[in-house]
């Protein structure tokens, strides 16, 4: 990857981070770890990948996303934000009342979001419905979905993936965020998901596991994915929970919870001295 | 006396959505390996690209409903009422109800007339669970007349909605070129003042009945059949309440959540009058056949104009 297109990328992630940050330290709550594991895929996604247009969010013809592991909103709506789907300053709006931005997606409050999503395991399938639709009408367009690793304890995930496979959908794609760990501890205390590609390969799709962190990584698993003709992909991304913010890195009880006023301070100066950083880039 | 012909309500169903591929483009029919039982089999054979078998996996199949029909489809899902509405209804609530997505569930075997098969695979607790979301539709046809023009109705309505089919074939009531069905309007089948039955699904043929039987001992009853639950004919309830002031509900679901409890809600809330209802107790279903296990249930013309004087005199 060009080092000018990385630096974009880079930067734009540590603005869907600082909206994660800003967004759940004004609503009081939310789900920082999630979200922060995901804004470099967000970043790529919806500033490379994705054929999507601001203006026209309903444009019959656009990619669709569909963010399955739903409590991670902050980062889908930091992205769709800074794609200009809606201004940046709404952020902060991030679930009070009368906002259009709801706790979990609402396809019909926000522009942009193409599912309503939230209770974990749904989401998916109504993108198997949307690449099956793709397929029905000819159309080109393609149908992302993330997912969370403990989202696949979901029995519904693989009755999707059953399907996703069954009908050969090449055009949907989707990610599972493998941070390692859901509400009630790590994957492995819970109960375990693992091995997460050999599951998904198993049923029948095309699997690609990228360091969730890494965007050359992230280019070529969505380059793979275009080019896999016949199965579905599934990119497991092992990724870092609450990453770009030192002291929620792979903790836990970063899940759920929002950051108080002195944390909010130290989360957006590292952010921030981490933008600076990347500016400085020669 | 006319012979009675009998049809089963999902048999319509299969039938119409056949017929509505002609001018639904954007049709699009999902089942969960019961299309020969839920009837969307002929839609397989005559449409098979638009026709998806999403295998035992009810769940799965509302969310790929969501998708199409976020995608500009118009989706009939089909499964058993148990199933549909039972098993995959966080699905429904959320994946399509929260988003008001254009997904038709095509319930059928509902009810206790399903029959040998039981009470794990008789639903009647469907309505009750429908009811709850905000924005579903609720539509319970009384015959194979009503049935078909339930489903063009639906298919034009604008968001989700709950079709309730049954398995036994039942009379026919209506005649298809003179019953104008619409959504959210019941129709009045009896004028009577004594009492007012109103009644949904085979209900209806039966309260039609026990309307005779009361004629015949001088009770003039008003038979109403509320194809639509949700949103419930409140102007026909209140003016049923007003003019007769005695109500029985009959249907063929819990009497808890239902029906019932739709006219009961609509009456003490804005002119209270008694109202009894006929329904199934609060109890599971057994096997058996299902004209039997009808009668078993109270599910009856005899035992609606048992309940019709029970409410004449509460009303004093």
């Amino acid at each position: 990857m060009e080092k000018s297109k990385r630096k974009t990328l880079e930067k734009i992630a540590l603005h869907i981070r600082m909206a994660v940050i800003e967004g759940t330290y004004n609503a009081k709550s939310g789900h920082p770890g999630g979200s922060l594991s995901i804004s470099d895929l967000l970043s790529y996604l919806y500033f490379e990948e994705l054929n999507v247009d601001p203006a026209r969010p309903d444009w019959a013809d656009r990619d669709r996303f569909v963010l399955s592991k739903g409590h991670c909103a902050p980062a889908l709506y930091g992205a769709l934000a800074h794609k200009g789907f809606f201004p940046v300053e709404e952020i902060k709006t991030l679930r009070h009342i009368g906002a259009k931005l709801q706790g979990h997606p609402c396809m019909t409050e926000t522009p942009g979001v193409d599912m309503s999503t939230g209770s974990l395991g749904q989401g998916i399938s109504a993108a198997v419905g949307m690449a099956l639709a793709a397929k029905l009408d000819n159309k080109t367009y393609r149908t992302y979905a993330v997912l969370g690793d403990g989202e696949i304890e979901e029995g519904q995930v693989w009755e999707a993936a059953m399907f996703a496979a069954h009908k050969k959908l090449d055009n949907l794609c989707i990610v599972v965020d493998n941070n390692n760990l859901q509400i009630d501890g790590t994957l492995d205390e819970v109960t375990s998901p693992y091995p997460i590609p050999e599951k998904f390969a198993a049923f029948g799709w095309n699997v690609i596991v990228i360091d969730a962190h890494d965007f050359d990584q992230i280019e070529a698993a969505f380059k793979a994915a275009r080019e896999c003709k016949g199965k579905p992909t599934a990119i497991v991304q092992k990724s870092i929970k609450g990453k770009g913010v030192s002291f929620m890195e792979n903790q836990v009880g970063w899940h759920g919870s929002a950051p108080n006023a002195e944390q909010y301070e130290i989360a957006m100066n590292e952010l921030k001295a981490a933008l600076a950083a990347v500016e400085q880039e020669g | 006396m006319a012979e009675i012909i009998k049809q089963a309500t999902r048999d319509a169903y299969g039938a119409a959505l056949v017929e509505l591929a002609e001018s639904c483009p954007d049709l699009v029919v999902l089942d969960a390996d019961l299309a020969a039982a839920t009837k969307t089999g002929g839609f397989k054979k005559a449409h098979p690209d638009r026709f998806f078998d999403c295998g035992i996996a009810e769940s799965n199949m509302m969310g790929i409903a969501a998708g199409l029909a976020a995608s500009g489809k118009t989706v009939f899902a089909s499964s058993f009422a148990m199933f549909a509405a039972g098993r995959a209804f966080e699905q429904v609530r959320n994946s399509i109800g929260y988003p008001h997505l254009n997904v038709k569930i095509g319930a059928t075997h509902a009810g206790i007339s399903v029959g040998e098969d039981g009470a794990t695979h008789q639903c009647c607790e469907d309505i009750a669970l429908m009811r709850s979301i905000p924005g579903m539709t609720i539509l319970n046809p009384a015959d194979a007349v009503e049935a078909r023009k339930a489903v063009f109705a639906a298919a034009q309505h604008d968001g989700p909605v709950y079709l309730r089919f049954g398995r036994l074939a039942v009379p026919v009531i209506f005649d298809e070129n003179d019953y104008n069905f619409e959504i959210g309007k019941s129709v009045q089948l009896t004028e009577g003042n004594d009492v007012a039955i109103i009644a949904t699904g085979l209900m209806v043929n039966e309260a039609l009945i026990a309307a005779e039987t009361l004629k015949n001992e001088g009770i003039s009853a008003r038979v109403i059949n509320m194809a639509t639950i949700k949103p419930i004919d409140r102007e026909a309830v209140l003016r049923a309440a007003k003019e007769t002031g005695a109500i029985v509900t009959a249907e063929e679901h819990s009497i808890i959540g239902g029906l019932g409890s739709a006219v009961t809600e609509v009456v003490c809330e804005e002119y209270p009058v008694p109202v009894l209802r006929v329904g199934v107790m609060d109890t599971f279903g057994k096997s058996g056949p299902a004209v039997e296990l009808l009668k078993l249930f109270g599910l009856s013309a005899e035992h609606i104009v048992e309940e019709a004087k029970k409410a004449i005199a509460l009303r004093g």
